[in-house]
């Protein structure tokens, strides 16, 4: 008598199925045929061969997509911390303030970025008046770093806040009867419970800093082509999808590992939801 | 005052009319636009290359959709090499594009664009003789001119110590993170190539390498590979040096006075950027429409004005409302340096040329640290999963 | 002590808001900058919220916008509710952790393999098809509901899992058909989790720019895109009066909401 019912409503599954297999399965068959050919449709390695070549700009963008995402944690995780502990309407107002910024258009937020920072930004005009040399601060690395923690870093927010604001305070206060210090409360009880939130904000800020091609190109000069930037000239400028297609290849496996080995770490358990709060 | 500008634009019509007799002999019914009401054209051009209504000018698309009913998609591109990958792509169709000559000689050649029925475009009368029987279209079967121009050295007289002459001054390492270069591989390395005298359109894979090491040896003094991102760069004034089309400097300069542009004397590529209609159109007949629209004297005077670029169109060169004529940038009277056109390159040097191309833009920054740092962080993450697994081994033991 | 540890956390605090607002704040400065410049402030003027409703491709990219992210967040809510009853509804262990795991692929993948994956599967059928121009709204749409799909049926799903299944049962054995149960029970119980997954939806479809940048067409310019190809160029300040004044509608919208919250809470407080 339960089998019945079951069966119609394991059929409402199908629509889902079969859209998944065609836009996401299929395009992701699409890329590895792609990565596979040549321009002919014949298959060929050459594509998959030619990816050592951008050894460095792969290691590039991993490393200014981890720094990003490890300045995202110091900064959001005390934030995150201060928010849910505070009263209920603050708490309301100020996660509203971090959403807020996410609705404005992100182009347009690190373009603002490039009035601040050029050399006769905002920063630099400052500093000149005050007397100071003025300093560069576009075109570099760190430029690009800050533009990715900018952008995302109410994704790391978030998560950890909807975490902490969950958390039993029952738990907090038994640590401190067994006799935990501030430390023990820290590392045994805080920091366990927002394991979740931590692992979701690092998926959230480090895919798209990895992969980014917008802020590179205006926020960095000529010595920051990430990945990005590489594997959108492929499709917008070089007509090499197939280079393309081998180099997003790549990269894909090579995300799709890091967030194997984070979540070997945290146990599975993701918090999803980028705005779940 | 009036009867006399309509006298010499009479003439200049009569004049005109002499060189298009040929192209009168169709049979053909001239187009009737009202029966493209209500339809769509996809219109590709660069950005900052049409009259669009700023600044008090004449908003060129919209008089076009008063005037005929038809509505046009604008969109730019940012080089040619840009406007190839998206008609090639298939994603998308266009009806009215304007590449520049070598890109159009490749189109022709691969078949991607359609011939043109004069018919339709009467205003071609305009079109002066000297741009015509162009070599990417020697039998003026594809292509109407729409402007035309050449490559130089635009500058900021408070930035550089003495005014430069050459295209040296962009490996001057006194400007280092004060130069720009072309985001387009074709124009970066007309720039080596001429610094270096070489042949622009050589065939020769040496030729290119050696091009390739010259903008290489460049790319730590270069603050970035821009396009049309130099006029904020140019005008702030973020940017000292950068090479450009000498009709975007005069609109560079209208921002900025302390800008100043120059010729370079080792020579300098010519370029002539021209309206055309992908064989994929889906709007032909208003494609021509439009095309004989931007060549009313009017429609391209404002167009001219705007853009600022060399104007091949005789009706506007005798208009005078036009704000140019004879400006000495655009028409310099003599050319005592080496000028040459782009061609299109073989498969095999395109191929090349866009694998050194991405070659330059990856290479370059000291990365050792970064693989010394990602090393270590590897190593910390191995020794502390180790460090875990072991732990949860031996919890695991305990509890047994 | 404390009070001077939550001094220095809300000094804390307010830094990192002036970092997350300082350009939003310039932007704001400059869309009443009297020139064009978006380096230069030379004096205030209203001039860019004039040219700004004069400005067609700006407004019909607006337009564009709110309709794909409208239809592609209601269309993903309808979809991404019944799937999550579809797979709430398998029993096979295996055949669920595979059916998450393809709805988790838009959320790990990043954007830019999202967008040119789509684009050269739509490419490659139009190819197929033996079409060109086949980039335009509908493929955009069909990426947006893809995208936006996972986050509807990662909200619902746990409400579901929240829900008693004798409830729909015992609304079956008083007489109703399975979808009058699922109206009159499910639905009630699940709604709030399809609102957050619609308003999510619609908020990413509104701000995506990557994966709508590899799919769009010539016709199908959106806001994000549009101001993409002005920063290829120049940006003029009409973008920015634009977005100022999106900011103040959302801001408007959020407190509103905040205070119908509060609101209902003190009402249910009271009672």
């Amino acid at each position: 008598m339960n089998q019945k019912p079951s069966l119609g409503k394991r059929l409402l599954a199908a629509p889902h199925l079969v859209w998944s297999a065609l836009f996401i399965i299929a395009p992701l068959i699409m890329v590895v045929y792609y990565a596979f050919t040549d321009g002919n449709g014949s298959f060929t390695l050459s594509n998959i061969t030619a990816i050592p070549d951008y050894a460095d700009t792969f290691v590039l963008s991993i490393w200014l997509g981890l720094l990003a995402t490890v300045i995202s944690l110091i900064i959001a995780y005390p934030l995150a911390y201060f928010i849910s502990q505070s009263k209920l309407p603050v708490q309301q107002t100020m996660i509203m303030l971090v959403m807020l910024p996410m609705w404005m258009n992100f182009l347009l937020r690190t373009y603002s970025w490039m009035t601040i920072l050029e050399d006769n930004g905002i920063i630099n005009t400052i500093l000149t008046s005050v007397g100071l040399s003025s300093l560069r601060l576009i075109n570099t690395r760190g430029a690009v770093v800050l533009g990715m923690v900018y952008d995302f870093l109410p994704y790391m927010i978030l998560p950890i806040y909807s975490v902490m604001v969950k958390l039993d305070h029952s738990l907090i206060e038994a640590c401190q009867d067994l006799g935990g210090n501030k430390w023990d409360v820290f590392s045994k009880v805080i920091l366990p419970n927002s394991i979740s939130g931590i692992v979701s904000g690092i998926t959230m800020v480090f895919v798209p800093s990895v992969s980014t091609f917008y802020i590179s190109q205006k926020l960095g000069g000529t010595s920051t082509q990430l990945i990005g930037d590489v594997i959108e000239r492929q499709f917008m400028t070089a007509n090499n999808y197939h280079l393309g297609a081998a180099l997003s290849l790549v990269l894909m496996v090579l995300i799709l590992v890091c967030m194997a080995i984070m979540n070997h770490f945290s146990d599975g358990e993701i918090e999803t939801g980028r705005i779940s709060a | 005052m009036k009867k006399f500008f309509s006298l010499i634009t009479a003439i200049v019509l009569a004049f005109g009319a002499l060189g298009t007799t040929v192209f009168a002999t169709g049979t053909t019914e001239a187009l009737d636009p009202e029966s493209l009401r209500g339809t769509t054209l996809y219109v590709y051009n660069w950005g900052e290359y049409i009259s669009d209504g700023s600044e008090g000018s004449l908003d060129v698309n919209k008089e076009f959709e008063d005037r005929y009913g038809i509505h046009v998609e604008y969109t730019n591109f940012t080089s040619n090499e840009d406007m190839y990958a998206k008609l090639i792509s298939g994603g998308a169709n266009y009806d009215v594009i304007i590449p520049s000559d070598y890109m159009i000689e490749r189109l022709i050649k691969e078949g991607l664009l359609a011939k043109l029925n004069f018919d339709n475009i009467p205003n071609y009368r305009y079109i002066p003789e000297e741009y015509r029987d162009l070599y990417f279209d020697p039998n003026n079967e594809y292509s109407v001119p729409y402007t035309f121009g050449m490559v130089g050295l635009i500058y900021n007289t408070k930035m550089v110590s003495e005014a430069p002459d050459s295209w040296n001054a962009m490996w001057d390492e006194q400007y280092s993170g004060e130069i720009l270069n072309f985001n387009n591989p074709r124009d970066a390395f007309g720039i080596a190539q001429f610094l270096l005298g070489l042949d622009i359109n050589s065939e020769n894979p040496d030729d290119w390498q050696a091009a390739y090491e010259k903008l290489s040896e460049e790319k730590p003094l270069v603050q970035s590979y821009v396009m049309d991102e130099i006029y904020n760069k140019m005008e702030n004034g973020e940017a000292a040096l950068a090479p450009y089309y000498a009709g975007d400097f005069l609109m560079m300069v209208d921002n900025n006075p302390d800008l100043a542009f120059v010729y370079p004397k080792e020579g300098t590529n010519v370029f002539v950027d021209s309206m055309c209609i992908p064989a994929n159109a889906q709007n032909k007949e208003a494609a021509e429409l439009y095309i004989n629209f931007m060549l009313e004297t009017d429609i391209a005077t404002a167009n001219a004005n705007y853009i600022s670029y060399g104007c091949p169109h005789t009706g506007v060169q005798s208009n005078p409302d036009y704000e140019w004529v004879g400006n000495e940038i655009l028409y310099p009277e003599s050319v005592d340096f080496k000028t040459d056109y782009f061609h299109n390159l073989s498969d095999e040097t395109l191929s090349l040329m866009t694998s050194l191309w991405d070659d330059l833009m990856v290479e370059g920054g000291n990365n050792t640290g970064v693989y010394i740092a990602l090393a270590v962080i590897v190593a910390a993450v191995i020794i502390i999963a180790v460090v875990m697994a072991v732990r949860k081994k031996r919890r695991a033991n305990i509890d047994d | 002590m404390k009070a001077k540890k939550n001094t220095l956390l809300k000094i804390y605090s307010a830094l990192i808001f002036l970092f997350l607002y300082a350009p939003i704040a310039v932007l704001i400065i400059f869309s009443f900058n009297e020139s064009s410049s978006t380096a230069q402030l030379t004096g205030f003027s209203l001039t860019w919220y004039e040219e700004l409703f004069r400005d067609a491709a700006t407004l019909s990219a607006l337009k564009n916008t709110l309709v794909l992210a409208v239809l592609s967040s209601l269309i993903a809510g309808l979809l991404g509710t019944i799937s999550a009853v579809g797979i709430d509804s398998i029993r096979s262990k295996r055949m669920r952790r595979l059916t998450k795991s393809v709805t988790n692929i838009p959320l790990m993948n990043p954007d830019i393999v999202t967008g040119i994956s789509m684009m050269l599967l739509f490419v490659f059928a139009g190819r197929l098809l033996g079409r060109s121009g086949v980039l335009g709204f509908p493929t955009m749409l069909i990426a947006h509901i893809t995208f936006c799909l996972p986050y509807v049926i990662l909200s619902v799903l746990p409400k579901l899992q929240q829900l008693d299944p004798n409830l729909a049962q015992a609304a079956q054995d008083l007489g109703c058909t399975p979808f009058q149960a699922f109206i009159k029970v499910v639905l009630p119980a699940i709604l709030p989790g399809v609102v957050t997954g619609i308003m999510m939806a619609f908020t990413l479809s509104l701000d995506d720019f990557v994966v709508s940048y590899f799919v769009s067409g010539p016709a199908s310019q959106t806001l994000p895109i549009r101001i993409f190809s002005m920063t290829k160029k120049r940006v003029t300040p009409d973008m920015y009066a634009l977005s100022t004044l999106l900011f103040l509608a959302i801001l408007l919208l959020l407190i509103l909401i905040n205070f119908a919250q509060s609101r209902n809470e003190k009402k249910a407080k009271r009672s």
